[in-house]
């Protein structure tokens, strides 16, 4: 079979990308995933969207995405209800160097038009009144973050790309990426053999191995994050509570359960997805010294998902000057979830050639760590 | 009876009518019913609603019981409160 473009991945960034190249006309689009819709890094993260970044680029895309978030459900004819929920991210500074930082960040955020300010212990725990103020010496927050349902999105992009005609074959496992003179020319998967001469890489966790199959090697890598949800209870918490210090993020999620993660600093490059005895044990010291009525909490289950992490732990999405027809959306160290729109937006202008809808596209192409150049490097990352 | 009165998943209450009507969407193994619905995402963690939903899998798709996957189980095996896990304490007793 021919397709004009398969896309590898079935999580928010290929169904998102798959449902902005057939709305603008594209036709025999194919995607393909080793397991099922949001089966990767997308159904595992921990459903927040912020804009409270400390790199231009971040702040750019998750400013954008947001505005898509607020008339996803409308834009995309979804029946479904992807629980978008705007009642902001709470980061706390528990050190003085982060007190400092964020001062620096939140100018950043206000040029962009992001409503995030710096705010006092006092005014956080208005915002939080469960909080515990004694660990922190200020806080930042931005009413406009908030939550959004991992599956209901990339389902809603999902119908309606489907809608537009676009092919999604789950379960199928992409083997090989056939290139001749340096053009991609086909894709062979466990039960198809495509032929194309442009393959996107969204494979998340696996967008190095998918880069190894078309001999393109990407600066990624994968390493898994843990997370824990609790049983539900009435609303107590609007915000999500989170410090990088500290290494946690917990929001309540409209559905009454609290979600919380952290990471681990030696936690080994590899797709593990398991859960941890030492990770519950963390997770629960940290979360009820800052938050104590949590501890009352039961947990439910535990969880992992890969990020996929880049150099500068900024998104590449970008073609390939080695390959023509190879494009990628990668290394979104974390935050693939909630950049989802961008990403779509971004990589149909440039398969299809268009002008971008920003003018930083040359910050995301993988050329940028092959220039020497000193990129922005990401700090506000749990 | 009316599908919508059978209730599937105690926890999340989910009819037996939402898990037809995903299915008809073409959601038909456990782990994407569950990501769609939130069936066996309650504090049973699908220990009542697993073999249903296998079941209903298995004659929606007209396969062989034993050919529809069980759902991944995950930790915990019940439901501990994060303070005893702080202290440390013997769950049991």
């Amino acid at each position: 079979m021919k397709a004009n473009v398969v896309i590898i991945g079935a999580g928010i960034s290929g169904a998102s990308i798959a449902y902005n190249l057939a709305k603008k006309g594209m036709k025999d689009i194919v995607v393909v995933d080793k397991s099922y819709l949001t089966s990767g890094a997308t159904g595992r993260c921990g459903a927040g969207v912020r804009q409270q970044w400390g790199t231009k680029l971040n702040c750019i895309l998750a400013k954008k995405s947001i505005e898509f978030f607020k008339h996803a459900k409308e834009i995309l004819e979804y029946s479904g209800d992807i629980e978008f929920k705007q009642e902001g991210y709470l980061i706390l500074a528990t050190t003085e160097e982060e007190d400092k930082q964020f001062e620096k960040n939140v100018k950043l955020q206000n040029s962009f038009g992001i409503p995030s300010r710096k705010v006092t212990k006092e005014e956080a725990k208005k915002i939080v009144p469960h909080l515990n103020i004694d660990r922190i010496i200020s806080a930042t927050y931005c009413p406009t973050d908030g939550h959004l349902n991992p599956f209901t999105m990339t389902d809603a992009y999902y119908q309606a790309a489907k809608r537009l005609g676009v092919t999604f074959y789950f379960y199928d496992e992409v083997l090989s990426i056939v290139v001749e003179h340096n053009e991609v020319q086909k894709v062979i998967t466990k039960h198809h053999e495509i032929e194309t001469n442009i393959v996107i890489n969204a494979a998340g966790g696996y967008s190095k191995e998918i880069g190894d199959l078309a001999g393109i090697s990407i600066p990624v890598y994968a390493e898994n994050h843990e997370i824990l949800v609790t049983e539900p209870i009435e609303k107590i918490q609007g915000p999500m509570v989170m410090s990088f210090s500290r290494n946690i993020y917990c929001q309540q999620v409209p559905h009454g359960s609290f979600i919380m993660g952290r990471s681990d600093p030696n936690v080994e490059h590899n797709h593990s997805t398991d859960s941890t005895w030492k990770f519950l044990d963390e997770m629960a010291k940290t979360a009820v010294d800052l938050l104590p009525p949590l501890g009352k909490l039961r947990v439910v289950r535990q969880w992992g998902g890969s990020y996929n992490m880049s150099p500068d732990r900024q998104p590449i999405i970008s073609g390939c000057k080695e390959l023509k027809g190879f494009f990628m959306a990668c290394g979104f160290s974390g935050h693939g979830f909630m950049f989802g729109p961008m990403t779509g937006i971004l990589m149909s202008e440039l398969v299809l050639g268009e002008p971008s809808s920003i003018e930083e596209m040359e910050e995301l192409s993988l050329e940028r760590f092959k220039n020497q150049k000193t990129t922005d490097y990401e700090k506000s990352v749990v | 009876m009316d599908k919508k009165n059978v209730i599937i998943c105690r926890c999340e209450d989910i009819t037996l009518q939402d898990i037809h009507e995903a299915m008809d969407q073409g959601f038909t193994s456990f782990e994407e019913l569950k990501r769609i619905l939130r069936v066996g995402m309650g504090p049973c963690q699908a220990n009542t609603c697993g073999q249903l939903v296998q079941r209903e899998i298995s004659k929606y798709l007209k396969v062989k019981l034993d050919e529809v996957k069980t759902q991944k189980i995950r930790p915990l095996i019940t439901g501990v409160k994060l303070q005893s896990i702080v202290d440390g304490e013997d769950h049991e007793g």
